[in-house]
């Protein structure tokens, strides 16, 4: 190793690991159900609102509403607290960035932030039919369902990276071979 | 109430938590996916690795239920599939694209709104799926110690020898 090794993805990490035993503990104890970390059925019940919002009738009628429940929950407030936590973090510690268009998207696909939103809007698309299709996302199945050493959370954790690494290959490196 | 304001407190410390492992950059998730910085992965695994031990000593002294999610293989590995080519384009997962809209990357939430999209695309598929697709090789809710028929504490230090292992090597050819 020349380098001098980075620690902060393993510290930060591991404390994840003690927040997530904390809270199985903790919610457990306190609403007597426990809780694990997770994200993208609050991506449902957030759709649910605004649908909700238009047509009210559409939404009470859909199993797939009434199944995950149109509320905001716990899940929802954790997400809630993630953009409060991220947001004091990077003003606190000053890495706060404005940023329209990811350097690695620049390089590849220019500057534009049309083309972006539409690759971040179509990305996320496909990604969330996907997450709710395999029930969850790199928290729910990553995180949580290795934690339990789920066999769902390995299997999903799999295709998550196999996929990604190979649709990353195709968008992202130049024409005319790899590198 | 009580669930709503845990939520809250226990996303507060997951979100500075996420921010300051540097996780939530597009950057950081794409170089993973292009075998180039595995920041993502370190942190993920480190807090796999401690998870595990708290989750199973929280379980193993009652404090604590296991929550698995079920194996159906059809849709889990379709799904699975499916949510890798859209984060890879993305660049963010879900509670990723919170955080990074918090720390100033705007663009996120365009990602942010594809997902609902993509949400409220599947609502209007699921009752289609459930009849069709989700029972098929339905395996239910199992883990790998029921599986294999050992004990979980058999099964954790394996994997942390492994995990670990993955770290000399991501520090050895400084990815």
């Amino acid at each position: 190793m020349e380098n001098a090794v980075n620690w902060r993805p393993y510290v930060a990490g591991a404390l994840v690991g003690v927040l997530a035993t904390l809270s199985v503990i903790v919610s457990t104890k306190v609403l007597g159900k426990t809780q694990y970390l997770g994200a993208s059925t609050t991506f449902v019940r957030a759709v649910g609102f605004v649908e909700q919002a238009v047509d009210a009738e559409h939404v009470k009628k859909n199993p797939y509403f009434l199944k995950e429940k149109v509320k905001v929950d716990w899940q929802f407030m954790l997400i809630v607290g993630i953009f409060v936590g991220a947001l004091s973090a990077s003003v606190i510690d000053g890495s706060f960035k404005l940023e329209a268009v990811p350097p690695v998207w620049r390089e590849r696909f220019g500057g534009g932030v049309g083309l972006r939103a539409v690759g971040a809007f179509l990305g996320g698309i496909v990604a969330m039919f996907g997450a709710r299709l395999a029930d969850g996302c790199p928290s729910g199945h990553g995180l949580s369902g290795l934690m339990q050493l789920s066999v769902s959370g390995f299997i999903a954790l799999a295709c998550f990276f196999g996929a990604g690494v190979l649709m990353a290959a195709l968008v992202y490196r130049r024409r005319g071979g790899v590198q | 109430m009580s669930d709503q304001w845990l939520g809250l407190i226990t996303g507060i410390c997951f979100g500075a938590l996420l921010q300051q492992g540097r996780v939530l950059r597009f950057e950081k998730q794409v170089g993973a996916m292009l075998l180039k910085d595995m920041t993502i992965m370190k942190f993920m695994m480190s807090a796999i690795l401690v998870g595990m031990v708290g989750v199973q000593v929280a379980v193993a002294l009652g404090l604590a239920q296991l929550s698995p999610k079920a194996t159906q293989i059809g849709a889990t590995v379709v799904g699975g599939l499916l949510f890798g080519l859209g984060w890879a384009i993305m660049g963010f997962c879900p509670g990723t694209s919170v955080g990074a809209l918090a720390e100033g990357r705007w663009h996120a939430i365009f990602a942010i709104f594809g997902m609902m999209a993509g949400a409220a695309i599947y609502a209007e598929a699921y009752p289609h799926l459930e009849k069709n697709f989700l029972a098929l090789g339905n395996l239910g809710k199992i883990t790998l110690p029921g599986v294999l028929g050992i004990s979980a504490w058999a099964i954790i230090p394996m994997l942390w020898v492994v995990f670990i292992l993955c770290f000399v090597f991501f520090e050895k050819r400084g990815l």
